[in-house]
């Protein structure tokens, strides 16, 4: 008798990070949507280096220009360069929501995965809590928040945080609760580990996968949020270039000088659906399907 | 010359790999089904019964696809026709019956609606006669009240009624084939019997062709007229059910059927080595080589073709079995004798344990008190000494899985102490129990697919105790795991393997190697093998049998299967909804079974021996709850003495081979009455 051994060597984590990209960039889709990503990160990361103009250079012989070889996008009201201040837009946006749905992640992650674990009363007590806060325009919440606090980022990052990480409670609570009932985490309370043990390594290495493509979708939610109090001008203060600042400055004169609201427009659609795509590919290609596990 | 009502000719059924290769889960099936006959199809998990009986009725499940072949009936081939065609001949002509009723059947609609809907869609009778069909194809299938049922949602009913409405919505059309996909898996012993029987009774009183598709020998045994036994995707015996399992001429067969436990045997099965090739690995050759006891070289290189024996009216797959034959009248020893070192030496002292899962009020919470007068669990005596294996059995709902979590820590007993070692009373909360003694109690649970954690590593798996425990880390840790894979035959390669990558068998022996690297002094099984195929059963038996002589570990042993129970354990003792009936040396209590329970019970088990019939004593009704008076078995008791059953608890009693039991009437007497009988 023989027996035939497969040889299988352990991954490395960055192998599997390779593995999982290359998943990804196998569809058309995840492809598109991580190109786009990376995009526009490069983008955000470099352009100071090559923008062509001032962003904050205002002149008023050169208000509301067509797109010209000189002004690529036109200029806007105040006479600014409409090119510059596109390329130069996302970056207070992607750096605010990046962070910002990284706290998201983290404390929606932990709640959760408690909420799952423990059950019983806490669980209900935090959950109607969570509902009501869900409840809550996040908006008007965040209006109140910026309006009390200022609108700086050291305010903004955690706001925003609390409020897209209130899903991510219940993703990172269903996760725990497909996985608390099965029998290895009953051998672990057998065995003696304690909750934290049990939490680090038992549930979180199977719901590890889940709340990390809920984090990535609520970043693009956080995007298009964060765009929207900028819009609201409550976000990104003038004269930093913002998408959702530039949206709302150009929006007046939408019928004569459409390039102004046009460019800014573009580059928030297409980032969102950067993300979008690149979450949805990550999560095919971690085997969860977001159709059917993601309840909010 | 036989009615043909289906002609498998050489199907082939398979899938492409995402290496664009083309595999097969068939390969090359020709049979025929005649009328009126009972076909058992017999094969362990992965094996393609399933996929065979499906095909039967014109389904190739999703990403499957015919090869070749055709699945002929009334002369067309179903595998070709149209949704619009089949829909004419499934449930009218071919019917199915699942192996879950409870999940085939529609929550929200009744009964009779269901029925109703079968009839209205596979007959043409009018409204009037559809509802005495019902109330006819209800008492077909022996089902108390048909009116009361026919009213009732599938919720509403037991397993093994929710089965027996399975089988009414499947003779609405009246079929000329029936298919059944594992009809009994799920039931207890006693339902499974029943059931079968009722089957049986069907299949002679309605003349309709049978293909009865299960894992379980003993249960194609008592229903079919001919078996097929396949294995990786090929017919390797067909033949007339006497001769396939009191004289198989395959090795395969010989090997399944010698690794089953069985009630006439004493001791542990022996056990095949390997398990089945994953579809699409044998690329040459006999597919069963690497496992065959009679293999030679030339059956690696070529693969044997299904050739028909007159001698024994059986078509085989094999080269040797005339070698096989002749073999086998030598090795007539089948199985190994259990060494049994009995010390007495008291490790667990079970007193006077109550468990309710009874919801407790807020005040009782506060005061930490369960008021339940009728808990699910009640009044478990009993002492284990050190080496010992104690065996729990009983149908689902005994609470022998409670009890077992209650010794583990598991579940607050209501009342009652739990001694360990004599004078250590464990504490029934998990967390108030020192580290030393939650070492020394491990469990090993049912289904180690759930067991595992799926994103840990053999490695990790094994190292949680050894970290937990003893504190070892670095080579150290590694050294120990290394180890202890090796006493449960694991190779060192196994370490960076994920449960994904092994066999059932595999995972249950990593499993067992995590409860062991506790170096523990009981371990807790709960239903360890019946999640497993029959031939790794055997295995994992064994195993569990040499750790045991090698640690004298003890071993409290949960299972419903009672022939594995008797080969592995010493002691038996019986449960009845949370109340022990009977308990004592399970030799004595499987040669005797006195009380009334243990005797429904052991007579309800199938053997894989057509000439061996179950006895059908009591009725297989589930009750809900626990009698609130008197003896637990009252409502099912075939030898009920009358009020005193349902008034008194009835008092122990003890025979003179330490046998003891609950039960008004005299031990003696009992047995006398079963002699009589």
């Amino acid at each position: 008798m023989t027996l035939v051994i497969k040889k299988e060597k352990p991954k490395s984590t960055f192998s599997k990070i390779v593995e999982i990209i290359s998943t990804m960039a196998s569809r058309p889709s995840g492809l598109i949507g991580l190109i786009i990503l990376v995009f526009h990160v490069s983008l955000a990361i470099t352009s100071p280096l090559y923008a062509p103009h001032d962003y904050k250079a205002i002149d008023p012989s050169l208000m509301l220009q067509a797109p010209s070889s000189e002004y690529w996008f036109g200029t806007d009201s105040l006479g600014r360069d409409v090119f510059t201040r596109t390329i130069l837009g996302g970056r207070t946006a992607l750096t605010v929501t990046f962070f910002g749905s990284l706290i998201a992640l983290l404390w929606g992650g932990a709640l959760g995965i408690f909420c799952g674990l423990v059950g019983g009363k806490i669980d209900d007590v935090v959950m109607r809590i969570i509902d009501a806060f869900l409840s809550i325009p996040w908006i008007l919440a965040m209006l109140l928040i910026v309006s009390l606090l200022g609108t700086s980022t050291i305010v903004l990052i955690p706001a925003l945080g609390f409020f897209y990480g209130k899903g991510i409670v219940r993703v990172a609570r269903a996760a725990t609760h497909d996985v608390i009932a099965k029998d290895f985490i009953v051998s672990a309370r057998a065995r003696g580990h304690g909750n934290f043990s049990i939490i680090w390594n038992e549930i979180l290495p199977n719901v590890r996968d889940a709340i990390m493509v809920e984090g990535a979708m609520r970043w693009s939610w956080m995007l298009l949020g964060f765009s929207s109090l900028s819009f609201l001008g409550f976000g990104v203060s003038p004269p930093t270039p913002d998408w959702g600042l530039m949206i709302s400055n150009a929006r007046g004169l939408m019928s004569f000088a459409y390039w102004a609201v046009l460019a800014p427009i573009f580059g928030l659609s297409s980032l969102i659906i950067g993300i979008n795509l690149t979450a949805d590919a990550f999560a095919k290609a971690l085997g969860i399907d977001r159709s059917t596990k993601a309840p909010v | 010359m036989q009615q043909v009502v289906q002609e498998i000719k050489n199907l082939s059924i398979g899938f492409t790999s995402q290496k664009g290769e083309q595999i097969s889960i068939l390969k090359n099936i020709s049979t025929i089904i005649n009328k009126g006959e009972t076909v058992g199809i017999v094969g362990e998990s992965g094996s393609g019964k399933s996929t065979l009986a499906l095909a039967m009725m014109g389904y190739v499940k999703h990403g499957l696809y015919t090869i070749s072949g055709e699945c002929i009936y009334q002369s067309n081939d179903i595998l070709k026709m149209k949704n619009r065609e089949l829909e004419n001949i499934r449930g009218r002509k071919i019917a199915m019956i699942p192996q879950n009723a409870g999940q085939s059947l529609t929550p929200n609609l009744k009964i009779g609606y269901q029925i109703d809907e079968a009839l209205r869609l596979h007959t043409n009778f009018q409204k009037e006669d559809r509802d005495v069909k019902i109330s006819e194809l209800l008492n077909k299938v022996r089902l108390p009240s048909p009116e009361t049922i026919a009213k009732r949602y599938p919720h509403e009913l037991s397993g093994g009624q929710q089965q027996r409405v399975a089988v009414a919505m499947a003779l609405a059309g009246s079929p000329d084939l029936l298919l059944l996909d594992e009809p009994t898996t799920g039931l207890d012993v006693t339902t499974q019997a029943h059931v079968l029987e009722l089957l049986n009774f069907i299949a002679k009183d309605t003349g309709t062709s049978m293909v009865y598709v299960s894992h379980d020998l003993g249960a194609i045994a008592q229903v079919s007229d001919r078996v097929i036994v396949m294995y990786s995707g090929e017919i390797v015996l067909d033949g007339p059910v006497r001769t396939i399992l009191k004289n198989p001429i395959h090795p395969y067969t010989y090997g399944l059927l010698k690794s089953i436990p069985k009630l006439t045997l004493s001791g542990l099965p022996n056990s095949m080595s390997g398990s089945q090739p994953q579809p699409g690995t044998i690329k040459e050759g006999c597919s069963f080589y690497d496992r065959c006891e009679f293999a030679e070289d030339k059956c690696k290189i070529k693969s044997p073709e299904l050739e028909f024996v007159n001698e024994f009216n059986t078509s085989v797959r094999c080269f040797n079995h005339k070698e096989l034959h002749k073999k086998k009248d030598k090795d007539k020893k089948s199985s190994k004798n259990v060494l049994r070192k009995l010390t007495k030496n008291e490790i667990l002292d079970i007193s006077s344990v109550s468990i309710s899962y009874a919801k407790q009020k807020f005040i009782e919470q506060l005061l930490n008190k369960i008021d339940d007068t009728n808990p699910t669990v009640k009044d478990i005596n009993i002492k284990i000494d050190k080496g010992e294996t104690l065996a729990l059995v009983g149908e689902s709902g005994s609470g022998k899985s409670t009890i077992l979590k209650s010794i583990a820590g598991l579940i607050k007993a209501k009342d009652g102490i739990i001694k360990f070692d004599k004078n250590k009373i464990l504490s029934s909360d998990l967390k108030k129990r020192e580290a030393n003694y939650l070492r020394a109690i491990q469990l090993i649970f049912q289904n180690p697919d759930e067991s595992l954690n799926p994103n840990h590593t053999v490695e990790e798996i094994v190292s949680q105790p050894l970290k937990l425990y003893f504190g070892l880390s670095g080579n150290e840790l590694k050294q120990k795991i290394i180890e202890v894979l090796k006493k449960v035959r694991l190779g060192e390669f196994y370490l960076t393997r994920y449960p994904r990558q092994l066999s059932g068998g595999e995972k249950q022996r990593v499993a067992v190697a995590r409860a062991f690297a506790a170096k523990p002094d009981i371990i807790l099984c709960d239903e360890v093998t019946s999640a497993l195929d029959v031939s790794v059963q055997a295995a994992v038996l064994n195993l569990l049998q040499e750790l045991k002589e090698d640690f004298g570990t003890t071993y409290i042993f949960v299972s419903h299967d009672l022939a594995v129970v008797k080969a592995i354990s010493d002691r038996v003792a019986v449960l009845y909804q949370g109340r022990l009936c009977e308990i004592g040396p399970s030799e004595s209590v499987y040669k005797f079974p006195s009380h009334p329970y243990t005797e429904v019970l052991l007579g309800a088990v199938l053997e894989p021996d057509p000439d061996i019939k179950p006895k059908l004593v009591a009725e297989d009704i589930v009750e809900e709850k626990p009698p609130e008076k008197g003896c637990s078995f009252q409502g099912r008791c075939p030898r009920l003495l009358g009020q005193i059953c349902k008034t008194d608890v009835p008092p122990w009693q003890i025979d003179e081979n330490g046998n003891a039991i609950r039960c008004h009437i005299k031990i003696n007497d009992l047995k006398n009455q079963q002699i009589s009988n």
